[in-house]
């Protein structure tokens, strides 16, 4: 295949004429949406419909479990266990709404669970498994969680001791558990014998709700994103136009569902679009990753630079140490692919490896380089065909649009998409605060060079890039604040090379108390009981106060300009102890 | 270098990582890292450490050799001769 061929294969063979001719009316005509009366539901759409097409015995789901073997999912099957689990809400008393979590690793209950539950209209709501116990108790307690899906190790380990502080939290069903253990701890496979494998999607509304995702804010607890059953538009399109779904592809998603990253694009996106999806059940692991990309053939390969900056550290060169062929598209996303490592993957695969960007509230990518068009390594991309991005400086007064090229400002998107979140649960003004006029403000900072490629520059607030997840440095400081020692906290994003941005403390402790080696330890161990791994710090220093504004509030950009050795900025409103 | 000795770094340097966790309650054949609740980049701090306090060096590609107290002993043991 020449050149030209090639990219006239692509679902997007010219970007420009796609973006012009683009509209969301066509591809809600091209999916029928609307046409039967669950026809706007994300799992008719996903599962139901395919199920009942030759794509039935195709593959939705292969699992690779820890011992590599498969476990495999056609869409027949599929339809039929998510039906079940959507029965079994249903004699749990799951209305239309509700909030049905999931604490688990990658194991089919997680799949299943989200996808019956998006068939009963009742409300999906991931967690990561690495979380703590608090990280875990705001979230289904915000989330007023009716029923969590877990695992007997998870149950015990974070959600048992939560029990008495959760009163809306009807059952917990465990994943692999023989029998009932109680009339609250219930058993998945128990319930799910019991279930008929028939479920008649109920009338779906474009804007009924269908996705919750927790992600975190600079001040307060994590915030609840909500996105509707219209959001699946998104996940369609990008499935076509940036990963490149034809008809038999299979496809890695690398990222974990407890991230929105896992959900959009390890369940939804794929099945929407009628391709297999592999799952691996175990944690990053270099020459797992490429023996799975080889055994499996995989076609499109969705990762993180986390993980990508972990193979360029490896001495092997890919293709001469396995069998790769099959691999046609590489992306990546979660923070900004350095140049470098775009060029590492042509160098490595052949292919450059393509970054995209978008957020928990735009519910799908929105910003990408394509594989029909010239990548400049380095940059974001362009934006959706349907999706109108631009820069400004935000003011008192309103917005003032940035014209010209390569100047930064705060990154916009245009209101009216399908997949934009439609609320902050229970915190309405902080989800109006996040819009000016048909703007969405994304708290993102970019600029965008003469031929409308955007470069991301960093994050407008304090929120902390970790491993691609958002941590919020307040979540934080709470819950520092609950060890004996500790009279203050605060807490930033410390850049690191290999996972972005690492945590870091900065903590004043209680008159009288040590601050030698063993108390960072205590405050670290501390920390990772109560929060999890993926939230606590990695890094402590002891300091003698808190730098704050003359209304209290952390001077947390100071604290980074001192740990970055950078000027320290305005300080007016510095306040003077 | 003693077998003993291996261990006895292992769990001191494990115990950094994880303050709040039991090194020596690990079984031979656990796995390290969902055991005492390590994520990726604790774990990959944890290699070095042990490389820059041992002085054997441990590729990336012999990181799944690493996941248990026993093959991580193995292996280190092994590279030591």
């Amino acid at each position: 295949m020449n050149a030209t061929e090639k990219k006239a294969a692509y679902n997007l063979a010219d970007y420009n004429s796609e973006r012009t001719s683009f509209s969301w009316k066509n591809i809600e005509s091209k999916l029928e949406l609307g046409k039967t009366k669950g026809g706007y539901n994300i799992a008719h759409l996903a599962v139901d419909r395919h199920a009942n097409t030759s794509l039935k015995s195709t593959l939705a789901f292969r699992f690779i479990q820890k011992d590599r073997s498969p476990q495999d999912y056609s869409y027949s099957r599929l339809k039929e266990e998510t039906s079940r689990f959507a029965n079994v809400l249903r004699s749990l008393g799951i209305q239309k709404g509700e909030t049905v979590f999931s604490l688990a690793g990658r194991i089919p209950a997680l799949y299943i669970t989200a996808l019956g539950t998006l068939k009963t209209t009742a409300v999906f709501c991931p967690l990561f498994s690495v979380f703590g116990p608090e990280p875990v108790f705001q979230r289904l307690h915000k989330g007023e969680a009716k029923i969590l899906v877990t695992t007997s190790a998870l149950y015990e380990k974070t959600v048992k001791q939560l029990e008495e502080r959760l009163p809306f939290l009807r059952y917990i069903i465990l994943s692999d558990l023989e029998e009932h253990q109680s009339g609250k701890v219930l058993s998945w496979s128990r319930l799910m014998k019991e279930a008929s494998s028939d479920f008649k999607i109920p009338p779906t509304s474009p804007e009924d709700p269908a996705l919750l995702h927790f992600t975190s804010g600079t001040t307060g607890m994590p915030k609840g994103t909500l996105h509707v059953h219209k959001a699946v538009l998104t996940h369609y399109i990008t499935g076509k136009f940036v990963l490149d779904f034809h008809q038999g592809d299979l496809f890695w998603c690398t990222a974990d569902p407890g991230w929105v990253t896992g959900t959009s694009y390890g369940i939804i996106a794929p099945l929407v679009n009628g391709v297999t999806s592999i799952i691996d059940q175990e944690e990053f692991d270099a020459m797992r990753w490429y023996a799975i990309l080889e055994e499996q053939k995989v076609n499109i390969w969705y990762t993180a630079p986390t993980a990508i900056r972990r193979l360029m550290r490896m001495e092997i060169k890919p293709r001469e140490k396995f069998n790769l062929g099959a691999l046609r598209v590489i992306l990546s996303v979660g923070e900004p692919l350095s140049a470098e490592a775009v060029l590492w993957g042509e160098h490595s695969f052949g292919i450059p490896i393509l970054d995209n960007w978008w957020q928990t509230e735009t519910g799908g990518i929105m910003i990408a380089n394509y594989p029909s068009m010239p990548v400049r390594p380095g940059s974001m991309g362009k934006p959706l065909p349907g999706i109108e991005a631009a820069l400004a400086e935000v003011t008192e007064d309103g917005l003032n649009f940035i014209k010209e090229p390569g100047k930064q400002g705060h990154l916009l998107l245009k209101k009216g998409f399908p997949s934009l979140f439609r609320d902050y649960l229970h915190e309405e003004e902080r989800y109006h605060k996040c819009f000016t006029g048909e703007w969405y403000l994304t708290g993102d900072l970019a600029k965008k060079d003469s031929d409308g490629y955007f470069w991301f520059i960093g994050r407008a607030d304090d929120i902390i890039k970790t491993s691609g997840h958002m941590v919020g440095p307040f979540e934080v400081e709470s819950t520092l604040m609950r060890h004996p020692a500790i009279a203050e906290a605060a807490v930033i994003g410390k850049p690191e090379a290999s996972i972005g941005e690492l945590v870091k403390a900065f903590v004043v402790l209680k008159p009288g108390e040590p601050t030698n080696e063993e108390m960072k330890l205590d405050i670290i161990g501390f920390a990772r009981k109560h929060m999890g791994p993926a939230v606590a710090p990695k890094e402590i220093e002891f300091i003698a106060s808190v730098p704050k504004t003359r209304s209290g509030k952390i001077l947390r950009r100071l604290l980074k300009a001192r740990e970055l050795g950078l000027p320290e900025g305005d300080t007016s409103t510095l306040e003077q102890t | 270098m003693t077998r003993e000795h291996i261990q006895s770094t292992i769990f001191e340097l494990l115990k950094k990582t994880a303050p709040e966790t039991d090194p020596h309650s690990l079984r031979p054949d656990e796995n390290i890292r969902e055991a005492l609740n390590i994520d990726s980049f604790d774990a990959l701090q944890f290699l070095v450490a042990l490389n820059e306090k041992l002085g054997i060096d441990i590729p990336e590609e012999d990181y799944s050799k690493t996941t248990t107290l026993g093959s991580l002993t193995d292996y280190l043991e092994q590279r030591s001769r």
